[in-house]
Parts: structure tokens; sequence; C-alpha cells
């Protein structure tokens, strides 16, 4: 009897603690609503990543949102782990419930979820980074963005090239062994694009190079991408790079002692002994422009394409004690023949497909299920990446270049 | 008499505060209180563990638990939304598990059921009226996550296979077809994503949540009868409680399991096809949510009793959704929520065991009365 008298009071007391919690609840919601709402428009952005922090490529994206909004002096909230789904429609909603006015997701499969909460919220604006579709869906309040990262990847590449012609002159291997090993997600355009940008940079001063691809049909598979590195290692590639987002390709080059040119952030706290250099896109000059536009009322371009002179396309730091000696010379002199135009990655003299130049090429710009060409896109010698839409449509195959597999 | 001086000798020699003893019974409102007790307790050690982690105070930590689940209207729905297709999954399991078939494979066989949903509406979407549509992805779907459940089944029926990990591996095999579709449909090409299909989404019944819980409530009841009233269902125990008494007393062991085993992928194939017409719209590797493994733990925490799963699915999606939001408002990383979930999970199945034993001080009058 005694128990059981012990026990209702226990319960009883608990019943008043959340009774006292359910009282304070709406205190703390008030609260910044009320002081607020003299300020002329309290901005809070909500964003939305597929993975955390353990992916480089959404720690590249949570590293921008916090440096915008404080730049800015904006409240936000982060929410990581948000698979592409109806979870990242919901988690949208919940973001608006919070009292976001401004979304922004950062990968591809967010983009048809993000879409359909942009339809249902006309005064929130909803901006997505990597997406095809702002372009076509024209809403008011739906905004694709990108950087012309193959320039980012091209300059990488000369870092890859040097790197090789040093190891070449050492007499580690012949200028006809040069051969660079590639972890990629999927034969998707962005992917393309950057590997063959890459490629091309390490050519331009590597002239013998070939490069194998290997694909692991994920984003983000740490197991998967170590095992691509590895194949890639005992095919006797003398450098790997990647497009994937875990740290699988770097740590696989660590540990055999191979140099690796990374993506979306410096790896070089874990890979002291072989990390170069990586190119990544710096999202804060966008979040920053995205933020200001909501404030002063402005539209926000429907699909956005930072570069080098926006500060959206950046290498890290060089590695010097893994890098070529003039490693950073010879890119700080690439870079300005790119921003002042005299330099093209992909001008049709400098690759060939099936043993010819390029004269005309349709890309699928406008996103379709039959996978339709529909735009021109060699102009002037060059093709013309990122220009029709942000995110790149670069998929052609280059001689020199050999895909292991392209299942996926 | 000699015995009696072994125990005082014993008990003088080392004298532990309490001794484990075998409950007989407890009274149903007995049991109810330690459970409730072991959630109070799960949260308050919860609440202590972000107090410590983070600057939050306690009270900040319980609001934001509950405006997270239950903040605004539309929280709630999604709440009795998600809480309904985990219970439909736990529901889909639970026939199985009482037959002693530990069918792991729930979240192959879900995924195979909105494989096939979207392989209709992608293949048939602009080819058939919509009413058709709709009878042709109900059919394939029920189908597939029958056939998906039903090839481990006849391997465990006709010689005897370890269904735990048949059924395991079956869910990597569905992955990876769902992986192969997801290319060979991807848009834009190579992106491994299918995107939206608009042919041969469900209707909105009232607004887009009320569907699956209409249909979820249906079969909790249908599953409840099934397993109580039916001879089925009875047959499904007498299985699951000896092979050898089933076999003994006439019943064909090997129908009954392939028969369970059936309706266990049946409706695994019904919640796929609610995912992926209902909400998703679309196809991918995590459409299914692990939904097919936490399902495991409503169902066992519910002691397979459909309208007790009710409310073990409701905690979980409960908590899931309240600490959400405690951890993104902290500035957390989501695995925070997780862990919180994985706290008062623990607390709950422990509990059982104060519900099945008690402690008992070790007095010496007790030893005595011995």
């Amino acid at each position: 009897m005694k128990k059981l008298l012990c026990a209702i009071l226990v319960l009883a007391m608990c019943a008043l603690a959340f009774v006292g919690c359910a009282q304070t609840a709406p205190e703390n919601d008030n609260k910044p609503a009320g002081n607020d709402k003299p300020a002329e428009k309290a901005l809070k952005v909500g964003f939305i990543f597929l993975h955390d922090e353990n992916s480089t490529y959404d720690l590249n994206f949570m590293n921008a949102a916090k440096a915008a909004c404080e730049n800015q002096g904006v409240e936000y909230v982060l929410k990581s782990n948000i698979p592409e789904g109806d979870e990242c429609y919901q988690t949208a909603l919940d973001l608006i419930d919070d009292g976001c006015n401004i979304i922004f997701a950062d990968s591809f499969g967010h983009e048809d979820f993000m879409i359909k909460a942009a339809k249902e919220n006309p005064d929130v604006q909803f901006c997505h980074a990597t997406g095809t579709k702002a372009h076509t869906e024209k809403l008011a309040n739906y905004h694709n963005a990108f950087a012309s990262i193959y320039e980012g990847r091209y300059l990488a590449g000369i870092a890859a090239g040097l790197k090789l012609n040093e190891m070449i002159e050492a007499g580690d291997f012949t200028a006809e062994e040069a051969k660079i090993g590639y972890v990629g997600a999927f034969t998707y355009a962005e992917v393309i694009s950057g590997y063959t940008s890459f490629f091309l940079g390490a050519r331009s001063v590597c002239p013998s190079v070939t490069m194998e691809v290997q694909f692991t049909g994920s984003w983000y598979d740490e197991a998967a991408e170590k095992e691509a590195a590895e194949l890639l290692l005992s095919h006797n590639c003398k450098l790997i790079s990647q497009h994937a987002d875990s740290m699988g390709a770097p740590s696989a080059c660590e540990t055999a002692g191979v140099p690796n040119v990374s993506y979306n952030g410096s790896t070089q706290d874990a890979c002291p002994n072989t990390f170069i250099v990586s190119s990544r896109i710096d999202w804060t000059p966008y979040m920053e422009y995205m933020i200001d536009c909501v404030r002063k009322g402005e539209a926000i371009a429907d699909d956005w394409c930072g570069g080098i002179e926006e500060g959206s396309v950046v290498l890290t730091e060089i590695n010097e004690k893994v890098a070529a000696a003039g490693t950073k010379e010879a890119i700080a002199k690439a870079e300005e023949e790119l921003k002042a135009g005299t330099l093209n990655v992909f001008k049709t003299e400098s690759f060939t497909v099936n043993g010819e130049k390029l004269d005309s090429y349709k890309a699928d710009v406008d996103t379709d299920a039959a996978y339709t060409p529909d735009t021109e896109v060699i102009e002037n010698g060059a093709f013309a990446e990122s220009k029709y839409r942000s995110a790149p449509y670069f998929d052609i195959r280059i001689d020199g270049i050999t895909l292991l597999n392209d299942a996926y | 008499m000699n015995a009696e001086a072994n125990k005082k000798k014993e008990s003088r020699v080392r004298e532990p505060m309490f001794h484990i003893a075998k409950r007989d019974a407890i009274v149903w409102w007995k049991a109810w209180i330690i459970r409730i007790l072991a959630v109070v307790a799960a949260l308050i050690i919860s609440s202590l563990v972000t107090v410590l982690l983070t600057d939050a105070d306690p009270i900040e930590f319980f609001s934001t638990l509950f405006r997270g689940a239950v903040g605004t209207t539309r929280r709630i729905w999604v709440l009795a939304k998600e809480t309904s297709l985990l219970l439909l999954v736990a529901l889909a399991v639970t026939p199985a598990f009482k037959m002693r078939f530990w069918n792991i494979g729930a979240e192959g066989q879900v995924l195979m059921g909105g494989l096939a949903t979207v392989s209709c509406m992608i293949l048939l979407g602009d080819k058939l009226s919509t009413p058709l549509l709709y009878l042709v992805m109900i059919v394939t779907s029920v189908l597939a996550g029958a056939i998906w459940a039903f090839i481990p089944a006849v391997f465990k029926a006709f010689w005897n296979t370890n269904e735990t990990l048949f059924t395991l591996m079956m869910n990597y095999i569905a992955i990876q077809l769902v992986g192969y579709f997801c290319h060979l449909w991807a848009m834009p090409k190579g992106s491994g994503h299918i995107g939206t299909v608009e042919n041969g989404q469900l209707p909105a019944v009232g607004n887009e949540y009320l569907l699956n819980i209409i249909v979820v409530a249906a079969v909790t009841v249908l599953m409840f009868v099934y397993l109580r009233y039916s001879k089925h269902g009875y047959e499904i125990s007498v299985v699951g409680e000896s092979e050898n008494t089933a076999r003994y007393i006439g019943i064909n062991v090997k129908k009954v399991i392939m028969r369970t085993v059936l309706i266990s992928g049946a409706i695994c194939g019904i919640t796929g096809l609610l995912l992926v017409a209902g909400s998703e719209h679309s196809i991918s590797k995590d459409t299914a949510g692990g939904r097919g493994f936490t399902a495991i733990i409503v169902s066992w925490m519910g002691k397979f009793n459909p309208f007790y799963m009710i409310l073990s699915a409701f905690l979980i999606v409960f908590l899931s959704k309240g600490s959400d939001l405690v951890s993104s408002n902290l500035g957390l990383n989501k695995s925070f929520s997780d862990i919180i979930t994985g706290i008062i999970i623990f607390f709950i199945i422990g509990c059982e065991f104060f519900i099945n034993y008690k402690l008992v001080r070790n007095s010496k009058k007790e030893v005595v009365k011995q």
C-alpha cells in the first residue's frame, strides 16, 4: 500500500511538471514574435541538409550557412540528415511553422519536394542548390543556384598534373604511365563535367596523362568510395581525385601514400602526407545574396551561377609538403586567365570525342523523362557550360578518360 | 535444521540488500504503473543528458519535445500519419513473430511493394484510366511484398533454412533492385533520382494524411480479430509454441508458415503502396526509412497485441519527432534525437524485467520465513 501511494505521488509530481511545461511553452513561442514585430522584417533562414558534418559535401554547406547568417545577422536553423523524400517537404513546412521565411536545401534530390512546398507557401522563398528545374517551373519563390565549379576543378587539375610531372622527373614512373584515378558518384552531368575539367586541367601541364573513373552509385558511401579508390590504386593510378562526399577516397590514399586532390574542402588534417589541394564551392556569397534580396524585398534570381569573380569557386590552401614546386604560381596564372576570359576550360580544340573535334552538341538543359537534347551548347569554339542553367550539363565522354563501370 | 543453519551462515558471509524473484502474476494496473514510471524515468534521464550536453534547461527540453511532436495542427496530423505507417509495418510482422518466424525483411518487402507501385505509375500511368491504375497498383504491390516474403518462407517450410538471415539478405537485394530502377528511370540522366511521378498519386481523403490513418485503423482491427478469434490465429499461436504439438494435433505446419508469412509480406506491400503513391510519389533506397526494423521493436513492445502496438508506435514516433526539434533547436546533429529515442526504448524494454521479476529486500525475517 505504501508503495502504491509512493507511485501515485511520483506520478502526480510528473503530471504537475508537464502542466508546467505546457504553460511555459506558449510563452517561449510568444517572446521572439513579440520582440521581432517592431523590427521591419524578422528574417529567419531554415537549412535542410542531406547528411551531417561527416559528409564533406554537407559540411561545406553548413560552414557557409553559419558564416552567411552571422555576417547578415539573421537567425537560422540547421536540419541535418534529411532524406530526399517526403521528409524534406515535411521539414520545409516544419521550418515555416517555426517562423522561417527562407528555406534552403542542399541536395539534388530535395528539389521536387522543395517545389511542392514552394507552391503551397508563396510567401516563403525557397532556394535550392544543384537543382535544374527553377528555370522551367517559373515559380516566383523557387530558385536554383550553383557555381562554375568546373573552373575550380580545372585549377585543381593543374596541381595534379604538376605533381605527376614531378614524380615523372624523379623517375618514379614514365610519362606514359602517368594515370589519374577518379572516384565518381553517378554518371551524372555534374560528375562528368567535374572529372573532365579536372582531367583537362591536368593534361594542360602533363600532356601524356590518362584517367580511369570508377563509379560508386551513391553520393555518400564511405566503404564503396574506399573500395573504388583501392581498385584504382591496384590499376596503377598514380594520383587520385574524387567526386563523392565521404572521406573514403582520401583516407585510402593516405593509407597507400598516394597523392590526392580533394573536393568540397581541405582534408589535410586527416591526410597530411597525401593531400595536395581541394576545389570547392563557397556557398557564402550566394546565401548572403539570397538573404539580402529578401531583406530588401527584391526578387532572387531564378537560376544563379557564381564563379571565381564572385568568390563562389575557390581553392583551399595548398599543402606545400605534397604539392609540386611552382603549383601556387601556375594556379594563380590560370586563375587570372580564367577571370580575364582568355582561357576557356572546355574549348573544343583541347579535347576530342572518338578521335574527332566537336563542332556541335545539343545538351539536355530542360529536364525531361526522355532526356531530349534541347539546346546547342558549342559556341565560339567552346562548350558553354553553366550558361543556359547553373547546374552543369556537360555529359560528353571524351578521349583519354576510361570509365571502368557506367552501371550507375 | 542443518539447512537453516547453512542459510544463516551464508547470509552472514555476504548480505546483498536485495535478491531477484520471479513474479507469479502482476495485476494489470501495477504493470502499467511500472511502464509509466519507466517512461517518466527515461524522460528525466534524457532531459539530464540534454542539460549536461547543452546549456538548455529541463523545462525547455520538455516544452520543445512536445512542440516538436504536437506543436501545430499539421504536426499532429504528421504524427498520426507516421504512427499509422510504422504501425502498419508492425502489424505486418506480428503474425510471423507470433509464429516464431523472425521476419527481419519487412524493410525489403516494403521497398518491393513500393517498387511495384512506382513501376505501375511510370509504365502504365498514361495508359490506364485512374481507377484501373489504382487497382493494378494495389494488386502488384501486395503481390510484390508477398512474394518477397514468400521466398524465405518456402525455404523455411521445406528445408528449415534460417529465416532471420534469409529475410535480412532479401532486404539487400530489394535495396539494390530499387537502386537499379532509380538509375534506369533517373531524371535527369545519370542523377540516380526518379523525381516526382504525377500519374497514379493516391487521392487526398479530407487531407493528405487521413487516407493512411483510415487504412491502418482498418488493418489494426482486422489483425486483432484474425489473431484473437480466427482458426488461423489459433494455428499461428500453436505453431509458435511448439511445432511438434501443432503436428500432433493435425495442423499442417508448412502450410501455416507459408500462409502467415504471405500475409506478413502482403501487408508490407500495402505499406509500400501507401508510402510511394500516398506521400513520396517517387522511390529511393531510403523510402522504407528503417520502418521495417523499427517495426520489430514496436511489435515486441506491444506484446504482439495490435492495440498495444498503437501505443508503442505512437510513443516512438512522438519521441523521434519531438527530439528532432530538440536537436535542431539546440544546434545539435540529428543523431542526438536517435540517442534520446534510444534511451527511452531502453527503459521501456528494461521495465519489462520489473514486470516479470521483483526485487525482494533480504531482511532477516524473510530468511527465517524461507
